[in-house]
């Protein structure tokens, strides 16, 4: 069996921050793995360790040269080798749409013919949250979005899944396999890397593919959306806000607490 | 001439917040370009639901009576058929756990461009949506350099409709292909409360991932404690197993309303407001003074919680 997790590098943008035309000034920009991704990478990873048959663990990404040290830490945690989709025609654009992440994501599908496929639910920069579900149409898979618990049973073809929706509900979900599932936060712990992971990493493989490896053509990457503005948001606070070092912040905030009747003995 | 075609959207027998409020979106959309808009009720009792979002701006409704619950196959498929047949501008949904569970299938299937999670949508020649990015640091624009479009709008954004109307309903039938439905809804769960229960609150000391290390929750815990308050949480304290799943205050966990919510180190993001806009009074307490939790906040401390936190102790020792 095979799986096919998706990761993406995002940047977090730090406290204070400016704008660089469409961008947030590089300077400002921490890389890290998706956050999201994390936990899919983690379940993709149980999964192999808790099968009987060989399972082998494939993570894709579509990013620069520069994601690699990022990729790699998912390699270091027991993805056994990974794809890097990138290609000259990426460079220039400012925001990639769900669209054009499906048609790569889906030449990467055909490819590795994976039987399950996992993302996370989301991207934390640009948060579209559907390029799981938009793949596994594109691909003709089953899909499952927004999964917190996940029970595999690969000989009966079927997936027991929850999925958490809003205020507290859980639903309960049979998915037929082969599928996408969107992975949430909190359905595991992922692992630290161990030393020896990390030692391993070094010499498993990431593999660039450009647009011409997956019989594509920059056609593929043309964008419908095109980002027109970026910009801080004005803040909508009419807060009132305590002035000082903390402990004159805090005296004045107990103040009002205790004239609201909080903590008053 | 912009038609517009909103899905609604219902779990166990009510329709959502969110489907009136796609009624508003969707009548801004089509605002005076002289196009209709429809909405598509899918399972569930379509009738009583159709009646509820009879609804002025709304000019037909059409039912698919087909099941109970959500199902996305089914959902998909419904709403590219509708759309074959109406030819819609706009296939507005909400951007909801099931709107993200079947909103890009239907894009994917209609071969249109699709916008998530929109905040505004500006309809003048061309569609124009505003959303966010980067956890809410910055905003966005993005133009949609199509014809036509999907878009999920976020929940709580446009004000639900509640003038009645009279839109003609009309139910719609399809050839639903079985073969294309995978998936089977077995049931629902919800998650239980342990010995605490934070709805009941009147005051609640909130913390979230700037308290940094689990062993550092004592600290908020002995705030709660001298202020006689209970402790809740962000997601992601949860999630790292520092708290039991009861505590999560937010989309996915529960909505307070307590008299006071005080949120240490929590960045305010859209699924955490969405459990505790509705405090009578909102404290924040962060480092980052752009942090969006102070635009709900009455009243707001800009600072290190390891510093302040102590302090507020001591007021209360
Ligand atoms: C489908 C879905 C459902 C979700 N449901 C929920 C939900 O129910 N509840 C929920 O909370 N989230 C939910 N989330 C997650 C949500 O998007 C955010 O990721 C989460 O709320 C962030 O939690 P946080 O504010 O604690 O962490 P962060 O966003 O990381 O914020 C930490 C904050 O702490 C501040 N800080 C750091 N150090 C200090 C310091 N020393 N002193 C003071 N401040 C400091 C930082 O400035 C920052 O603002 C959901 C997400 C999805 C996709």
């Amino acid at each position: 069996m095979k799986v096919l997790v998706t990761v993406k590098e995002v940047a977090e943008v730090e406290e204070d921050f400016e704008l660089d035309g469409l961008r947030v000034a590089d300077q400002y920009l921490d890389y890290d793995l998706n956050e999201w991704d994390e936990y899919a990478v983690e379940e993709a990873v149980q999964i192999a360790e808790e099968s009987d048959d060989d399972v082998e663990v494939v993570a894709v990404t579509i990013g620069p040269e520069r994601s690699e040290e990022t990729i790699r830490m998912a390699l270091a945690k027991g993805v056994d080798r990974a794809v890097r989709v990138w290609d000259d025609a990426l460079d220039g654009v400012d925001l990639l749409d769900v669209g054009a992440k499906t048609r790569l994501l889906s030449a990467v599908v055909e490819e590795e013919d994976p039987d399950l496929v996992l993302t996370g639910v989301q991207a934390n920069d640009d948060s579209f949250g559907a390029t799981g579900v938009s793949l596994a149409s594109a691909i003709d898979f089953e899909w499952a979005a927004v999964v917190n618990a996940l029970d595999l049973d690969a000989d009966g073809g079927v997936a027991n899944v929850r999925r958490e929706l809003e205020g507290g509900v859980e639903e309960l979900t049979e998915v037929d396999l082969p599928a996408v599932l969107t992975i949430q936060t909190g359905i595991n712990e992922p692992r630290y890397a161990s030393l020896r992971g990390i030692r391993q990493a070094q010499s498993k493989e990431i593999k660039p593919l450009a647009l011409s490896d997956l019989g594509l053509d920059a056609a593929a990457v043309e964008s419908d959306l095109v980002l027109t503005d970026v910009y801080e948001p004005e803040t909508e606070s009419d807060a009132t806000y305590f002035e000082g070092d903390a402990g004159e912040q805090a005296a004045d905030l107990a103040t009002v607490l205790r004239e609201k009747g909080v903590g008053a003995q | 001439m912009s038609d517009v075609l909103a899905v609604v959207e219902h779990r166990r027998g009510s329709p959502r917040d969110v489907s009136f409020e796609l009624v508003t979106a969707g009548a801004d959309l089509v605002g005076d370009t002289g196009g209709d808009l429809h909405l598509a009720v899918i399972g569930g009792d379509v009738d009583a639901f159709a009646e509820a979002l009879s609804l002025a701006g709304v000019d037909a409704i059409h039912t698919v009576a087909e099941g109970d619950e959500f199902n996305h196959d089914v959902y998909v498929q419904a709403v590219e058929a509708l759309s074959e047949e109406l030819d819609p501008t706009y296939v507005l949904m909400g951007n909801t756990v099931n709107g993200l569970d079947y909103a890009p299938a239907v894009a994917e299937r209609l071969d249109l461009p699709l916008v998530t999670d929109a905040i505004g949508l500006q309809n003048d020649g061309g569609l124009v949506v505003t959303r966010e990015m980067y956890a809410s640091k910055v905003e966005s624009t993005v133009e949609v350099d199509a014809d036509r479009a999907a878009v999920t709008v976020r929940p709580g954004e446009w004000d639900a409709a509640e003038e009645p109307g009279e839109p003609a309903v009309e139910a719609f039938s399809f050839d639903l292909d079985e073969s294309r439905v995978r998936s089977r809804v077995t049931g629902f769960e919800e998650v239980g409360s342990g010995d605490v229960d934070i709805t009941d609150a009147d005051v609640l000391v909130s913390v979230g991932r700037g308290i940094e290390e689990q062993e550092n929750i004592e600290l908020v815990q002995e705030l709660a404690d001298a202020l006689g308050a209970t402790l809740s949480s962000s997601r992601p304290i949860v999630d790292n197993g520092w708290l039991p799943k009861d505590r999560q205050v937010g989309q996915s966990g529960k909505v307070v309303t307590p008299k006071f919510y005080i949120a240490i180190g929590i960045s305010g993001a859209v699924q955490h407001v969405a459990g505790m806009k509705g405090a009578e009074n909102i404290v924040a307490i962060n480092t980052d003074p752009d942090a969006p939790i102070f635009d709900i906040a009455d009243y707001g401390i800009v600072g290190d919680l390891f510093e302040v936190v102590p302090e507020l102790i001591e007021q209360f020792e």
